[in-house]
């Protein structure tokens, strides 16, 4: 095998209002022909700049300030333009998280798609439509004939994902650069991309580098894993090794999250519901969301929703608090039945019951301070004032295990992610709620953020009693935090139960398609589970 | 459902031109007394009052002279002026079109100018162009419309003595000495409505240039013009023709300020006389023109706008 | 207070300059009487005196004082267009506020009334309106800020439009809060910074719009001293401008005179709402 690109000591500097930060810090990296290469890290680890730097692009606003970039033996670092077209599209391609975004919206996918080989002239247009027509069948896009007539807004999520990996293999490139592909994706859309990426870079025989921040995705996808944190290398090593036996802490750490297990609580027998979900249908405007949605939480239990986008779980939460107003059906807390509308419940109804937004940005005004944050609830529902009101927020603070004087005067722009979800979860604490709603509360975070989240949020439940109604799209949460486990989809619900039978087979079809596609730990998983399907089909058949 | 969005806004047009049209006219019969003796005076006797009532139609209900009134504008028969009671058709005839010839006149050269150099600002952000067209920009939107006139006046007139500082034009006049006549008047407009439609075209550029499939583009390794000519620009017409029309539809109104300046025989300059002598009828005639002008412009600008839409060209 | 003194430090160098100009107009405004050599409307001299010790700028087409009668300009006209905006201000920017916030009829009456209203220039309508009411210095002030408030209405409800999808607003609804808290705590804080941007931006437009009708002869009426008919009335001079001699020169300069007054204040406020629209941009990152 011949080295195919060969990263030394690359420093990129991005220019902000506030001066210029590093932000790769010295990398190496090199990959051979035909070699997979996964870049694991959170956000700011640097991943996306290493990969658009290894085709010699940076963002506007950032530059190169040291250190190379060989591709097959060419400098791609401060090389001119002209170099740089002959390498960017031709023989090395990129694929962007967003494909809604990167396709443009004036022209058909096909014409997209002839774009690059035409203008590079590796061939005539006749022949780049032939190419595309074969690529879609082999990316297994519905079809294949005629897809490429449609505008990119005319397609779903999934199927453009992959008309965009067809699109960057169009010039038969040496080197694919995947920037989370599938991270905008529901988990059973991303199992046929992934696949179909898998076996598009292999058969073409063509070198990747695949950035993630999903351990298990890159498990299936690459030879080797190199993992990165805030523009440095923590390690690398072949997939298998460093699955079976990370060397560094921080590596294993990442790990760790997907093992948090709750501590163990005593069984009382079948408490009473605290929030029964009684046959609610909603819909906005004419079109309708929810049908017919029974759910109940047991007081002091945590019961999680899950479905994938579009499944109405976040409409039930929505409905539950009195945003939304149902078309049939009925709310009930407590033995209380609740106002459709929020604002015509008892204040006390409304202190009862809280809810965290996915979003801890939006959630908090940017101009209130800590102190406000959690004083206006606390004044709000408890009335308490000055002395008494001042010992609640450092209370409070501590609980979520901020330190009350560093943080009391802060802006929310003063805080980490992490920080600031732990805010709305104490603004949502100040209430002295008996039913939290958690709309999505670790989605928007880094793994180990969000394991922090789940610690918190399972410790508060020990310790005041707290009922948790959970929404979330990510099977590793429910496994780790939930009692009782809800499945949704198309704004019904599929199936519920306790989390012990619900994860235990005979499930129902989509419980269980949605379960097996959450890609395990396991490199062999994925390539197991699409044997798997293969004779399912052909047993169907 | 493109043809509908495309209906709907041009029903939104209508239903707007009659509005403001009723606004138009309605808004004089708030006038304390009555027009009669407004015009005639203290001095007009009770029989010459009822002659003019008479012959100016006053005694009919307000509603039924709204609609003759209306019916009259869009045959173009506007009544009689107050002044004078002269046809007000036989007044503005002449005048919209010279209005119309100096807009149209200014508009030729201004939009394909701005349009260039504020893309030209765009692609070179922060370069030396750049940085001369904002400042430049800034300083032209700050000054009053008689303020860039008179500078020009100055110039050309009074100390290089190139162009006439007032813009006489007759009916019969060839369209070479027409132009020369009114250059100085169509270079203000030009100046002053350039400001804002590169400023604008800019803006709009710069917001498309930071989208991801430039980015993507650029990442196919297409040379640069083809990335601006194939992938920017398409989407760019929807922003410029809005930019376009609203800054048409600018030109229209400050069209007015220039022709008093200049002294130049327009509907502007009609308007302001008017205005002076309260001569109601001519004044409605010629602000229903003018918003009706402004009205049909943004009206285009929105229809371009929907029509030039990919998401909407192409329904799923 | 300290903040605000912070922030002013970091100013560019173009926007201490529009602080300054202000800061200059400002002074000359309220010490009018104290610096001008003339009274506003008294004739002191022979017509058309080219500008000399005496009287600096020469004298006008009835003998009064042209430099005494810009610093009062500065008076007359800023002051009128300071007040007009604020007007339009409480207008546009309290009801914007609230159509966002209620939504329902009020917003959509309220809506449509500015639609119409934005339908027509303003230069067209406040012409109709001038003809009927006649040109007093209150219809003048009154017709300017209805019509430019419809600007502000539009501005302030986008502003608030988009503060009100925030999750921190659905917050502050579930607690149960008020209508006045709402605006008052939760949305105006974070529509400051856009809302005094248009503060400067609309007192230009209006400082304008009130510069070009009394230039047309229908604003401010004489004897007031106002830069917009010092415009109108020495309009004429600068056709017998000629270059022989200085002092014949400066005819051509009479009309220009008081329309550079107007343009470097709106050149001035335009600096400073630049950076104020830099800062507030920068606060969404």
């Amino acid at each position: 095998m011949t080295r195919l690109l060969d990263i030394r000591g690359l420093r990129i500097e991005a220019q902000s209002r506030e001066g210029r930060t590093e932000i790769v810090k010295g990398v190496d990296l090199s990959l051979n022909r035909g070699e997979i290469l996964g870049l694991i890290g959170e956000s700011g680890a640097g991943k996306s700049t290493l990969g658009l730097a290894a085709m010699g692009h940076v963002k506007p606003g950032c530059r190169i300030t040291g250190g190379s970039i060989r591709f097959d033996g060419l400098e791609l670092a401060g090389a001119d333009a002209r170099l740089l077209r002959q390498v960017q599209g031709r023989r090395i391609a990129y694929v962007a998280q967003s494909s809604a975004a990167a396709f443009n919206p004036a022209w058909r996918l096909i014409a997209q798609y002839c774009e690059g080989p035409v203008q590079h002239r590796l061939m005539p247009r006749a022949q780049a439509e032939a190419e595309a027509v074969s690529l879609y069948r082999e990316m297994r896009l519905p079809d294949p004939e005629r897809i490429g007539a449609r505008y990119p807004h005319q397609v779903s999520g999934g199927q453009l994902q992959r008309a965009m990996t067809a699109m960057s293999m169009s010039c038969h490139p040496e080197l694919l650069i995947f920037d989370e592909p599938t991270t905008a994706l529901d988990v059973t859309t991303q199992i046929e991309v992934l696949a179909a990426i898998r076996e598009v870079v292999r058969r073409h025989d063509a070198a990747a580098i695949y950035i993630t921040h999903d351990l298990a995705v890159v498990a299936q996808m690459a030879d080797r894993i190199k993992v990165l944190l805030k523009g440095r290398e923590v390690e690398e090593a072949p997939t298998r090794e460093m699955l079976a036996a990370p060397r560094e802490d921080y590596t294993r750490s990442l790990w760790a999250v997907r093992n948090f297990q709750p501590a163990p609580r005593d069984e009382p027998a079948a408490p009473e519901p605290i929030l029964s979900i009684v046959g609610v249908s909603a819909s906005y405007g004419t079109h309708p969301v929810l049908r017919d949605v029974s759910i109940s939480v047991p007081r002091g239990r945590t019961v999680a929703v899950v479905g994938e986008s579009g499944s109405g779980k976040s409409t039930t939460a929505r409905v539950v608090m009195g945003l939304l107003p149902p078309t049939a059906g009925q709310v009930v807390f407590d033995g209380q039945v609740l106002d459709p509308l929020s604002r015509n419940r008892p204040r006390t109804l409304q202190r009862r019951l809280q809810m965290i937004h996915q979003m801890a940005d939006t959630a908090l005004n940017p101009r209130h301070r800590v102190r406000e944050i959690l004083g206006r609830p606390l004044e709000f529902f408890l009335g308490l004032r000055g002395r008494k009101k001042e010992d609640r927020i450092r209370d409070l603070l501590d609980q979520i295990e901020l330190e009350p004087d560093r943080f009391i005067d802060r802006l929310p722009g003063e805080l980490s992610g992490g920080q600031k979800q732990r805010l709305c979860i104490a603004r949502a604490l100040a209430a002295e709620p008996e039913l939290i709603i958690c709309d999505e509360v670790t989605s928007a975070l880094d793994q180990l953020v969000a394991e922090g989240i789940l610690r918190l949020l399972d410790r508060l439940q020990r310790e005041m009693g707290l009922s948790y109604l959970f929404i979330t799209h990510d099977l590793a949460t429910v496994r780790s935090i939930a009692d009782e486990v809800v499945v949704m989809q198309n704004g019904a619900v599929v199936e519920q139960g306790p989390k012990a039978q619900m994860f235990q087979p005979p499930h129902h079809p989509y419980t269980e398609k949605l379960l097996s596609s959450v890609p395990e730990m396991d490199p062999d998983w994925l390539t197991r589970l699409l044997g798997q399907r293969q004779m399912q089909e052909k047993g169907a058949a | 459902m493109i043809l509908k969005l495309v209906l709907r806004r041009f029903a939104i047009g209508a239903l707007t031109l009659l509005v403001v049209s009723a606004l138009i006219f309605w808004a004089v019969e708030l006038l304390p007394g009555d027009i009669a003796s407004e015009v005639l005076g203290q001095s007009a006797t009770p029989e010459t009052l009822a002659a003019f009532r008479e012959r100016n139609g006053l005694t009919d209900p307000a509603m039924l002279r709204y609609l003759h009134w209306l019916g009259g504008a869009l045959t173009g028969d506007f009544g009689l002026s107050l002044a004078n009671q002269r046809p007000i058709a036989e007044l503005i005839g002449q005048r919209v079109a010279n209005t119309f010839f100096l807009a149209g006149y200014a508009a030729v050269i201004a939009v394909p100018l701005a349009i260039g150099l504020g893309l030209l600002a765009a692609l070179y952000r922060g370069s030396a162009l750049d940085r001369f067209i904002s400042t430049s920009t800034l300083a032209v939107i700050s000054f009053p419309e008689f303020f860039v006139a008179y500078i020009l006046i100055l110039l050309f007139s009074a100390w290089l003595g190139w162009f006439p500082s007032l813009a006489t034009v007759s009916p019969g006049m060839g369209l070479g000495a027409r132009l020369y006549a009114t250059f100085l008047p169509a270079l203000t407009m030009v100046l002053i409505v350039m400001a804002h439609m590169m400023r604008m075209t800019r803006a709009a550029i710069v917001n498309l240039l930071a989208l991801p499939y430039i980015e993507m583009a650029q990442l196919k390794g297409l040379r640069r013009w083809r990335v601006i000519a194939v992938h920017a620009l398409p989407n760019a017409v929807a922003p410029i023709f809005t930019v376009v029309a609203l800054n048409l539809a600018y030109l229209i109104v400050g069209v007015v300020l220039v022709e008093v300046v200049f002294v130049y025989p327009g509907l502007g300059q009609l308007l302001v006389d008017s205005v002076a002598k309260r001569d109601m009828t001519v004044v409605q005639a010629a602000c229903l023109i003018f918003a009706a002008t402004y009205i049909v412009l943004n009206l285009l600008a929105d229809v371009l706008g929907i029509v030039s839409n990919p998401r909407l060209l192409h329904p799923r | 207070m300290n903040a605000l003194l912070k922030t002013l430090r970091t100013a560019p160098l173009s926007a201490r300059i529009g602080m300054a100009l202000i800061a200059a107009y400002a002074v000359v405004a309220l010490l009018a009487p104290l610096l001008a050599p003339y009274p506003e409307a008294a004739i002191v001299g022979a017509k058309y005196l080219p500008w000399s010790a005496e009287h600096w700028l020469g004298t006008d087409m009835l003998g009064r004082d042209v430099l005494s009668r810009m610093i009062y300009g500065a008076r007359n006209t800023v002051g009128i267009a300071l007040l007009t905006t604020l007007l339009a201000f409480a207008l546009g920017a309290g009801t914007g506020l609230l159509a966002a916030t209620l939504g329902g009829w009020f917003e959509t009456t309220s809506s449509r009334l500015v639609d119409v209203l934005m339908a027509v220039p303003s230069l067209i309508f406040a012409l109709l309106i001038l003809t009927i009411a006649g040109t007093s210095v209150v219809a003048l002030v009154l017709v300017i800020a209805v019509l430019d408030s419809t600007r502000v209405f539009r501005l302030s409800r986008a502003v608030a439009q988009g503060i009100l999808t925030m999750d921190y607003i659905e917050v502050a609804r579930m607690r149960g809060e008020g209508l006045g808290w709402i605006i008052r705590r939760e949305v105006l804080p974070n529509a400051s910074a856009p809302l005094i941007a248009e503060f400067g931006l609309r007192f230009c437009f209006v400082f304008l719009f009130i510069s070009a009708l009394s230039f047309l002869g229908l604003g401010l009426q004489p004897p007031t001293a106002d830069w917009g008919s010092m415009v109108r009335e020495s309009a004429k001079l600068i056709a017998f401008a000629n270059f022989s001699s200085w002092q014949a020169a400066t005819f051509g300069l009479a009309p220009l005179l008081p329309a550079g007054a107007i343009a470097l204040l709106t050149v001035a406020v335009n600096l400073v709402v630049d950076w104020v629209l830099h800062l507030s941009s920068g606060l969404k990152e």
